[in-house]
């Protein structure tokens, strides 16, 4: 990789050097660099692009990185990733999409990720979506992730798209066994004329089944964000939406959060709500000694950490 | 020192009327002084406060703060030749945490655990309990108070408004203010302008300035000036008078 790449793998996964534990690097449509350990391996699939990453039952306090980074301008890769999360597994997992776009050609990353979460297995889920680069192709990034968490089983994800991305439609399925739990924290950022648009299906199927998501986003310029979270519950169990937007510039933000209860036991709590930063919120850190952009800013930086 | 010259500001209200808030107001305050500002309810105690930090520009007059014509000046500009405010109801912050806001009052990029517990211990909050939470509406209106009153003790400014630093605040982090306000003043550093209707604190005071109807009623050594307000409390009551009869 070179020192764009590697640039780039900074901004998505905080990379300095090749990461400890298993990695899996993919640079303009193919594998760069890859590295496995006694309990996480890493398969090329053999029918379409994409790998396997296979979790031993049991695995404790493992890591696995699976940055994709797009430098050439005018690429387009689709990448198929399975999970397989052995049972009481204990494991952090950073993806993640890079764009370096120079040229006027589209670069579009379209990334589906399937997680098959063994029964008492723990993830914590980091995705951050980044572009950049001085072209005038557009950075497009679709991604869909699916997964499924069986009885007791948890999954943390951060999802995040703070800048340089000029299309994205996201997509996320979640179904929660019994006991099981799913966190989804969402934070997202637009400007200039860029659009974006996240739709996320949890269905909570067994009792006990907890989920939450918190999606948190700036529209500034005149960008454009929907977002369509619905939590299903099937049995007795509890979901919470909540959606925070602040507005800014000629920015257009449609939220519709939707609960649906199929039992009479479901617990679902939904909470949108839209608005541009209060008044009083900047002059009070003006009168710390910011000016008023300096006190934008850390408003929005507070907001969105 | 704060010389305030023939303050002004005026508002129009919907019959077009002009409604003068604060009327010719003209005091000076000495370096180091703790001076604590009261009157009755909606008589521009808070106007004349916010005028002071920029938060309400002045329809006439002019403000000096050291020597310096800061009348015209930006609310980051008064901040940064040392003025400071304690809201009377704090803005509250989605996603930041006390640490981060401290930290901006402060002026540091971090605070340590060290330094967030000084200044949050000094408003009777407990640093490990509230230095990574969220100032936002998890927090009660007096904690949101108090951490407000920490941001005004980072800043270490050379002019420290508070306004009704005691409204919502429980009466043992009552007790730890007034030692905080009298602890600063004792150091000398900064000048403390406070408006209060606490007795605990106006004894604190070298100076009283009570403002009644947007004009200076009173202002003096607080030896002079308290005795006078006491004597007026009750007999200064219509409907008390009323009740008497």
């Amino acid at each position: 990789m070179d020192k764009t790449e590697w640039k780039i793998l900074r901004e998505i996964a905080e990379l300095e050097k090749t990461p400890q534990g298993a990695y899996n690097f993919r640079v303009n449509g193919a594998l760069d660099d890859r590295q496995v350990t006694a309990n996480i391996d890493i398969r090329s699939k053999e029918d379409k692009p994409g790998i396997d990453i296979i979790v031993k039952p049991g695995t404790k306090g493992e890591s696995v990185h699976i940055p994709v980074v797009l430098s050439m301008s005018g690429l387009t890769d689709v990448v198929y990733n399975d999970f397989y999360i052995g049972e009481d597994a204990d494991v952090d997992i950073v993806a993640g999409c890079g764009i370096h776009n120079t040229g006027c050609e589209t670069s579009q990353h379209d990334g589906i990720h399937v997680f098959h979460i063994g029964k008492n297995a723990r993830v914590r889920y980091v995705e951050r979506h980044y572009g950049e680069g001085p072209g005038t192709g557009e950075n497009i990034l679709n991604p869909r992730t699916e997964v499924h968490l069986e009885e007791g089983a948890s999954m943390t994800m951060e999802m995040t798209q703070i800048r340089g991305v000029d299309s994205t439609v996201r997509d996320t399925v979640v179904e929660v066994e019994a006991g099981g739990e799913c966190i989804i924290n969402e934070k997202l950022m637009t400007d200039g004329k860029q659009v974006a648009e996240s739709n996320m299906e949890i269905i909570l199927k067994g009792p006990g089944a907890t989920g939450r998501v918190i999606s948190r986003s700036v529209g500034r310029g005149e960008s454009v964000q929907v977002f369509r979270p619905c939590m299903t519950g099937k049995a007795d169990c509890f979901g919470h939406v909540q959606c925070d937007s602040i507005l800014m510039d000629e920015a257009k933000i449609k939220s519709i959060p939707a609960i649906d209860a199929q039992d009479v036991d479901a617990q679902l709590i939904h909470e949108a709500a839209i608005g541009r930063i209060a008044g009083d919120q900047i002059l009070k850190l003006m009168t710390l000694g910011l000016t008023e952009e300096e006190a934008e800013e850390k408003i929005l930086e507070g907001f969105l950490n | 020192m704060l010389e305030i010259s023939h303050l002004r500001y005026d508002v129009t209200a919907e019959d077009g009327a002009e409604l003068g808030i604060l009327q010719d107001i003209s005091l000076t305050i000495d370096d180091g002084k703790l001076v604590v500002i009261t009157g009755p309810n909606g008589g521009g105690k808070t106007t004349l406060a916010r005028s002071i930090m920029g938060l309400n520009q002045p329809t006439g007059g002019s403000i000096r703060w050291n020597g310096e014509d800061i009348t015209n000046r930006s609310i980051t500009d008064r901040a940064r030749a040392g003025v400071s405010y304690g809201f009377q109801q704090p803005p509250r912050f989605k996603g930041m945490k006390v640490r981060d806001l401290i930290a901006l009052a402060a002026g540091k990029e971090t605070l340590s655990p060290a330094e967030g517990c000084q200044y949050l211990t000094q408003v009777g909050l407990c640093a490990d309990d509230y230095i990574d939470r969220e100032v936002d509406s998890s927090l009660s209106g007096g904690e949101v108070k108090r951490i407000e009153i920490a941001t005004i003790l980072a800043r270490k400014a050379g002019l420290m408004i508070f306004d009704e630093p005691e409204a919502g605040i429980d009466l043992w982090s009552f007790a730890k203010l007034t030692e905080t306000f009298e602890r600063i003043h004792r150091q000398g550093d900064s000048t403390l302008l406070i408006i209060s209707h606490q007795e605990r604190i106006i004894q604190l005071a070298d100076e009283i300035l009570v403002i009644e109807k947007g004009k200076v009623a009173k202002h003096g050594p607080r030896e002079e000036i308290f005795p006078q307000i006491m004597a007026r409390t009750l007999p200064g009551c219509g409907y008390m008078k009323e009740g008497e009869r």
